[in-house]
């Protein structure tokens, strides 16, 4: 099977740290498998959640959160794999439009923890151009880290709902594995937002 | 086609009535009432989605930021969550359905049959906690019940409102 790899350059750890590094009270989504590792990798935080299954489902809970909590700042971070098994949820956000949300896809053209067999980003599916006619208002494909930084800066300003397709190299790094345990995930993040449990 | 009893007016009151502030769904004419109520209501959070497991990640998020929510969908939609109820299952998050039926009783399209007939036990097996609605004074009564195991008691709780309850679907005029 031929890979692509023609500007998918960037490295994942350092791409996350840089969104992560100034990110203030920004509440995060992880889609399952290496974006929860990178996440992680770059500290974890009551104001994370990572998603260990529920496949295409991160891009909807972070359209829940943001509803819901419309003063703060929401960014998820899946990957193509995870997002491509979410793709009406991008139709159904951008009926929306929470000016609060941006989606971010650590896009490497492959499916990293199964084998690295190509996904339809790396056959050539645009998902940006299909963020784009959802009706996202803002959508960019990201390959230099110059274009993370300016993406970094506007996560926290939540000023306009977004898509960004971020091309990454495709490899598996050491995991660096966020807790498993949903509860406590679940009631650290109400927690930190001022909600008791149960 | 439209399906107007007096049962449908009980759906929405008691669905308000369990704190919900979103209303996430994929349509099905027996929701029908209370879908244009809740897009009526401005205390109220519609939110239509391509596939009932949407749905489930949405309600994740709200709760994550303090919010109750409920899904409505069609018994057809409950094949398309299975997996994802792994979400409410692995972190105790609420979650309220209230599941409409095909393939239940008097259903003219056999098409509708196998997931009909296998909605409950499916949501069964994925830990969801049913109850089922066959009489117009059960609807009310079995929502909010439903509601108060979720949102109390961090739940995954389904009511079922059966096709005798619903009604023959008109094919032919």
């Amino acid at each position: 099977m031929g890979g692509l790899s023609e500007g998918y350059n960037l490295n994942r750890r350092d791409v996350v740290a840089s969104l992560l590094e100034n990110r203030s009270n920004l509440l995060v989504v992880t889609g399952l498998g290496s974006p929860s590792y990178d996440v992680m990798a770059a500290g974890d935080n009551d104001n994370n959640f990572y998603l260990w299954g529920a496949m295409g489902s991160a891009a909807m809970v972070g359209l829940g959160i943001a509803e819901a909590q419309p003063d703060k700042s929401v960014v998820v971070i899946t990957g193509d794999g995870e997002m491509l098994m979410g793709f009406g949820s991008l139709a159904t956000i951008a009926l929306r439009k929470p000016h609060n949300l941006s989606i971010v896809v650590l896009n490497n053209g492959h499916y990293g923890e199964t084998g690295m067999q190509l996904s339809h980003a790396g056959y050539g599916v645009k998902l940006a151009d299909v963020a784009d006619a959802c009706g996202f208002p803002h959508v960019q494909t990201i390959q230099d880290q110059a274009g993370v930084k300016t993406l970094a800066d506007s996560l926290c300003a939540g000023e306009c709902l977004q898509f960004a397709d971020i091309r990454i190299k495709p490899e598996n790094l050491p995991r660096v594995l966020p807790p498993r345990d949903g509860v406590y995930v679940k009631n650290r993040f109400r927690h930190a937002l001022g909600f008791a449990p149960n | 086609m439209t399906i107007q009893t007096d049962w449908q007016n009980e759906v929405y009151p008691a669905l308000k009535s369990t704190g919900i502030k979103h209303l996430a769904y994929v349509p099905d004419a027996g929701h029908s009432v209370a879908l244009r109520r809740a897009h009526d209501d401005d205390e109220i959070q519609p939110v239509v989605l391509t596939t009932e497991e949407e749905g489930i990640g949405y309600l994740a998020g709200a709760w994550l930021g303090g919010n109750r929510g409920a899904l409505l969908m069609q018994s057809s939609g409950v094949g398309n969550c299975i997996n994802t109820l792994a979400l409410p299952a692995s972190a105790r998050f609420p979650l309220l359905m209230v599941i409409t039926m095909r393939g239940d009783w008097a259903e003219f399209n056999q098409w509708q049959n196998p997931m009909g007939q296998a909605t409950e036990d499916a949501l069964k097996l994925m830990g969801v906690m049913t109850w089922r609605a066959d009489r117009p004074e059960d609807v009310g009564k079995l929502i909010r019940g439903a509601g108060t195991m979720a949102f109390d008691g961090d739940c995954t709780c389904a009511v079922l409102l059966g096709q005798q309850l619903i009604g023959e679907k008109k094919w032919v005029d």
